[in-house]
């Protein structure tokens, strides 16, 4: 604990990262500034044919998926049993929480009228809508996250009593979680069902909600292997020797899952293929593009967690796990961004503006500095000495 | 009228592709399940 302490004192101010992050809050803040004073146009370069650029593509539906590794690693230990990835836990939630916390603040800048987001809950209620459906889902979720991570919080302000309280309803928050999770990360995919004719033949599919889910899932427990791998590079010295010791069996365990939801999910796909009759399509521009979506980041980290997993070696699991990510971040934005409007001249299509980008880094630096001052201050890595025992 | 003239056809409409890919799949999964426990076969 003393070791925690000092190395959180010792930290230097001015260090790369942390200049690279002021500046990029900085440029965020002016663009932030930009954006809600002179609107969504002054700031990126999206259309009424292109309503929906990155903060919907990369931040809200990418957000969303890599998010997935919250409700993933509670339901595998809570649900199916497997206390050995215990440790694993609270940084995964965490990540998630932050995760949709995020995807929260970027539909700020998306919306036009941002102060109506809760307008469908408590003035018009669009219950025939799936966009209602996703808003609902992604309100009470991200409230199930902030309580099924609220005891950390609350052992580090120390208040056992509220602890105690929250830490009882642990198996409710984790069913609601995945029944939640299982909805609106279908139900993402189903927003696209209503542009068959915008949507290229090849990603558009009455199974997309299918899709979604199936590989929200190996999201999920890429991104738990892939952020179990940062921390363990960048905050070893806050880590307790279960996380310490449970650092590689987690990635062989996540590993083998993951293998397994990319084989089905790679089935998925073949069968919507088949079942639409798109073969044809495989044999044209966008055909090598999704050929090469789907062989290199669904069978080759399905084929590398395989051999990581046989051969146990942590190594291959870990770069299998980055490219799952990237993978899963390709699709989002090929379903959203790139084969949307496919048919558009190509001097109308849309490009994210610079500052489209810049507010996108803007979010992601605000994540990556939010989860350092959490992991380096609540017991997310370790145990808190004073709830050793407990659960 | 419309018929089947095409062995691409015949295996859309009467979905026979979807049978052969699920039975393909199937056996697949098998083989793939022992491929990943082979590991835990080596330790013993």
């Amino acid at each position: 604990m003393t070791d925690r302490i000092a190395a959180l004192k010792s930290r230097p101010l001015l260090t790369p990262f942390n200049i690279f992050a002021a500046i990029i809050l900085v440029i965020g803040a002016f663009l932030t500034f930009k954006r809600f004073t002179q609107g969504i146009g002054a700031v990126s370069n999206l259309t009424d044919t292109h309503p929906w650029g990155i903060w919907i593509g990369f931040d809200l539906l990418t957000g969303v998926a890599l998010a997935a590794g919250g409700y993933v690693t509670s339901a595998a230990v809570h649900i199916f049993g497997k206390k050995e990835y215990h440790s694993a836990i609270r940084p995964a939630i965490l990540t998630g929480f932050l995760g949709y916390s995020l995807v929260v603040f970027a539909l700020l800048y998306d919306v036009g009228r941002p102060w109506k987001l809760p307008y469908p809950f408590l003035v018009s209620q669009g219950v025939t809508s799936v966009m209602f459906e996703v808003g609902a889902c992604v309100m009470l979720y991200l409230t199930v996250l902030f309580l099924e991570f609220s005891p950390a919080a609350l052992e580090w302000l120390g208040l056992s009593k509220i602890r105690k309280t929250v830490v009882r309803l642990t198996m409710l928050l984790t069913i609601l979680g995945v029944i939640l999770s299982t909805l609106h990360q279908s139900s993402l995919g189903a927003l696209f069902l209503l542009a068959p004719s915008k949507l290229h033949p090849l990603w558009y599919s009455p199974y997309l909600p299918i899709f979604f889910f199936v590989s929200s899932i190996a999201a999920g427990l890429s991104m738990v292997i892939f952020e179990s791998t940062m921390a363990h590079k960048k905050f070893e010295i806050y880590m307790d020797d279960r996380h310490k010791q449970e650092y590689n069996p987690v990635a062989f365990g996540f590993g083998r899952a993951a293998a397994l939801v990319l084989a089905a999910y790679f089935a998925c796909k073949v069968f919507g293929i088949a079942l639409d009759n798109n073969w044809r399509f495989l044999f044209t521009g966008w055909g090598a593009w999704f050929l090469f979506e789907l062989s290199g980041f669904v069978l080759l980290p399905c084929f590398m967690y395989s051999i990581g997993v046989r051969d146990r070696n942590p190594k291959v699991i870990r770069a299998a796990s980055v490219i799952t990510v990237l993978g899963i971040m390709l699709n989002r934005l090929n379903v959203s961004v790139i084969a949307f409007n496919y048919h558009v001249p190509a001097d109308e299509r849309y490009f994210p503006s610079i500052m489209e980008i810049g507010i996108t880094l803007f979010i992601i630096t605000i994540g990556i500095l939010v989860y350092r001052f959490i992991v380096t201050r609540m017991p997310v890595l370790y145990k808190h000495p004073d709830y050793e025992d407990v659960h | 009228m419309e018929g089947i003239h095409t062995l691409q056809e015949f295996m859309f409409q009467t979905k026979g592709i979807i049978y052969i890919l699920a039975v393909g799949y199937l056996l697949g999964f098998v083989w793939f399940w022992r491929f990943l426990k082979m590991d835990k076969k080596r330790e013993q």
